[in-house]
């Protein structure tokens, strides 16, 4: 087990270093100038040489790498060019928004797809069978940000039981929060639920075809006993891959849902500084973004292992 | 003295008694707009958003601009100007106090101005100070500015939002924590969804109506139509999706104000570069383009056609829409007489507003009509500025320019389209110089024919700025003659 840990630890960190040389490239190669993107079209020439010097902007290539990878390492993520405030406080205060939708909608998709994946793969060929299948295929066809829209439409324009969206923050109390993230957060679980649904379903009917759920009903356990004690736990590898992708999907995919329902979280974050050429804001929050997947695959890596013996054996 | 004192109780007993009467009325407001502003500086950066939030409301300079862009006094309560017309001397108001606080004086005022033309300014509307001499202190409350040059729009520009009268000891953390002298205080910022102000009580002018201001960034047009329509919001301001108009102008909820702006949207056209800089080859392209229809098809219907680069709304304007009229067949003629009978192709950048991307697509059309091929690319803002604006890497752009009063800016060769015309230059320069206002109204009007007859851009309509509100809510400003929105004056009716 040890050495499984230590060698997934390994891959981490070489990932995270690959991935922050990628970024900073990538981005330092993207055209235009953020200082005058913030000057505008009036601005005389010293005084963009003013801000530029004022950004530090200057320098070469590898020494702005040096400054920036530096900094992430000991925590500090530098200061955006546009909002003039450090990027890490920024960071924090748009992941209050954006972590606690992303856990939402990954518990209501968790919420739906296990009971309807279980529920369908024990009735396998019945119409609820059928129908769980038909929903799940409607619910990765819907684009999510329609799916949004039409929420809107309905429960905030016309019944008026949720605003059109926005954020009051989680002083306004727990539940207001809570009830402000309610439709982003189905609307992101959405698809995620269907497919999830669907991949519980196909890895469960697998495991209730292997011999040991027939040896097990052999001995005397029912259906249903065979079916939660030993084919549940077996089915759940594949899901659980599942899920770790869909969290990290769920956290950076949610640019648009954001942009749809005005929260300011991380992906509305990434979108207003990418056009503002905040680039220091870009590289640090997709190299968050890039961590936060990396840790996650780590940790369903290690969960992997806690469901199956055999992995942590194997070298 | 004792009636004095009686009076003032009367007074403020009445006050009081009326202040009761309305207090049913609601004393918030949530106003929306499209986008948030990076920081809160208005002197250290050109986002209009944040003059949209700030101007008036809580910074003021020593002019201000009213509703109908006219300059009326600010700070300054009143001003000489010296026979020669280069020293102006500004009385403050008194008694106006910044937020925190301190009192406004003479030495503020000399701060402000000092530090938007200093060497290492970071001031967007720079241009606006290099004209000024010295600045001197009298007395606490008057202020004497001398200019090198007289300077006809020195009143005006001082009524910009990167004029404004900021205090040296708040400029440490003014990008996130304005203080200024407005009838609002700043109070709260949470970025990325909203700002806060309060009713300053301490004003020195006409208090607020309002109690307490919420502005909220809303950039998505369809989450914008969302929010108005489920009263989220009480106004938004600049509503980005023109095509939902009529559906608010049906609602009794809403009313529907659309106002005009400072902003021509040009088909500017790169003048050194060939066959652009042959003013036939920029007459036909004139002629080939159908304002009204980009009009219909890109802004739905919202929007003035314009035939130089003035706003319709100034006195000073005059229509030139005759000298470019929509004439595909002299277009062809133009084209053959300039020796492109066959045509030629040449490139379209567009930046991301929908005035740009969809009217793009239309003139793409248009000009194919007459035999001009283009190759349109869409360009985000930073790429537009690096691209076309500073690297006049372009044949053709659309853009809109939002600056009040900017005709200035064809009297600069180096500018993005590089028109070069001396008797332009020179004619600008007369202008500068003169501060008679029927002098003015000549000169401007001369300026306006002058390009609209050497054809340097196509100039296609004055962008119109829809507002979208409660229909109780008064006092808005309609029209847009700089990026504003001023609520000193709004309230609710009952």
């Amino acid at each position: 087990m040890l050495q499984y840990f230590l060698k997934r630890l390994l891959s981490l960190g070489l990932s995270l270093v690959a991935a922050s040389v990628v970024i900073f490239l990538a981005l330092e190669v993207v055209p235009g100038d953020p200082a005058s993107y913030m000057l505008g079209l009036n601005a005389q020439e010293d005084t963009l040489a003013a801000l530029r010097q004022e950004l530090g902007l200057g320098g070469s290539l590898f020494e702005r790498y040096a400054t920036w990878a530096g900094g992430l390492l000991v925590g500090d993520f530098g200061t955006s060019y546009t909002y003039r405030t450090p990027v890490a406080g920024m960071i924090a205060d748009r992941l209050w928004v954006s972590l606690p939708l992303a856990l939402y909608a990954l518990v209501l998709s968790t919420l739906i797809a296990f009971p309807a994946g279980i529920w369908a793969a024990s009735r396998r060929g019945s119409h609820a069978d059928g129908a769980v299948m038909g929903v799940t295929q409607l619910g990765i066809a819907i684009p999510n940000f329609w799916f949004a829209m039409l929420m809107v439409l309905v429960f905030a324009i016309n019944l008026r039981w949720f605003s059109a969206g926005g954020f009051p923050g989680w002083d306004a109390g727990f539940f207001v929060a809570l009830k402000a993230l309610t439709l982003p957060a189905i609307a992101l679980a959405l698809p995620q639920a269907s497919i999830l649904t669907r991949v519980m379903r196909s890895s469960l009917l697998d495991t209730l075809g292997e011999d040991f759920i027939r040896t097990a009903r052999a001995k005397g356990l029912s259906k249903g006993q065979a079916l939660w004690r030993h084919a549940v736990r077996n089915a759940l590898i594949p899901v659980l891959t599942i899920l770790g992708l869909q969290f990290s999907f769920l956290l950076a995919g949610a640019i648009i849902i954001e942009n749809v329902f005005f929260l300011p979280g991380l992906g509305r974050l990434v979108f207003q500084s990418i056009s503002a050429r905040d680039l220091i804001v870009v590289e640090s929050v997709v190299m968050l973004l890039v961590f936060a997947v990396i840790v996650v695959n780590f940790t369903v890596d290690m969960a992997y292992a806690w469901v199956d013996p055999r992995l942590r054996r194997r070298r | 003295m004792r009636l004095r004192k009686f009076g003032l109780g009367l007074v403020s007993a009445l006050a009081l008694a009326a202040s009761m009467g309305v207090a049913h009325a609601k004393s918030d407001i949530v106003v929306a707009m499209q986008l948030e502003p990076p920081h809160l500086d208005p002197t250290g950066a050109a986002a209009g958003a944040i003059d949209s939030v700030l101007y008036s409301n809580v910074f003021e300079g020593l002019t201000r601009f009213g509703p109908d862009g006219s300059v009326n006094p600010g700070l300054a309560e009143s001003w000489e100007i010296s026979e020669d017309g280069k020293t102006y001397t500004f009385k403050l108001h008194e008694g106006v106090k910044f937020h925190d606080g301190s009192d406004l004086t003479a030495d503020d005022v000399k701060f402000s101005l000092d530090r938007a033309r200093a060497d290492d300014s970071q001031n967007a509307q720079k241009a606006l100070f290099t004209g000024i001499e010295t600045v001197e202190v009298v007395d606490p409350l008057t202020v004497k500015v001398t200019l090198k040059e007289p300077n006809g729009s020195f009143l005006f520009n001082m009524a910009w939002g990167d004029a404004v009268i900021v205090a040296p000891e708040s400029i440490g953390d003014i990008k996130s924590k304005p203080i200024g002298t407005g009838a609002f205080k700043f109070t709260n910022w949470v970025q990325g969804d909203r700002i806060d102000l309060e009713k300053n009580a301490d004003y020195w002018g006409e208090p607020a109506k309002l109690d307490k201001v919420t502005f909220k960034f809303i950039s998505d047009p369809t989450a914008a139509f969302a929010a108005v329509m489920a009263e989220d919001v009480n106004a938004f301001v600049g509503f980005p999706a023109p095509e939902n108009l009529p559906q608010f102008e049906a609602d009794s909820r809403f009313q529907v104000l659309v106002g005009s702006t400072e902003g021509e949207t040009i088909l500017a056209a790169n003048n050194k570069l060939p066959p652009l800089d042959n003013i036939k080859v920029r007459e036909a392209i004139a002629h080939a383009v159908d304002r009204q229809a980009i009009i219909d098809g890109a802004m739905f219907g919202y929007g003035t056609p314009i035939g130089t680069h003035f706003a319709p709304h100034s006195p000073d304007y005059v229509d030139l829409t005759a000298n470019s009229q929509y004439d595909p067949e002299l277009a062809k003629k133009l084209l053959a007489e300039a020796g492109y009978a066959e045509g030629f192709t040449t490139t379209l950048k567009l930046p991301p507003p929908s005035y740009a991307r969809r009217g793009g697509e239309i003139i793409a059309a248009q000009l194919r009509a007459v035999g001009i091929e283009t190759e349109i690319s869409n360009l985000e803002w930073a790429q537009w500025l690096e691209q076309v604006f500073k690297g006049k890497d372009f044949g053709l752009t659309i853009v809109s320019h939002t600056e009040p009063m900017d005709i200035g800016i064809y009297a600069r060769p180096d500018y993005y389209f590089q028109y070069d015309n001396a008797d332009f230059q020179k004619l600008f320069a007369d202008l500068t110089a003169e501060d008679d206002p029927e002098k003015r109204s000549v000169l401007l009007k001369q300026a306006q024919e002058m390009i609209s007859k050497d054809y340097v851009n196509t100039y296609l309509f004055q962008l119109a700025f829809p507002t979208i509100a409660d229909a109780k809510i008064k006092g808005l400003w309609e029209n847009q003659p700089t990026q504003a929105t001023d609520l000193t004056a709004v309230y609710w009716e009952d």
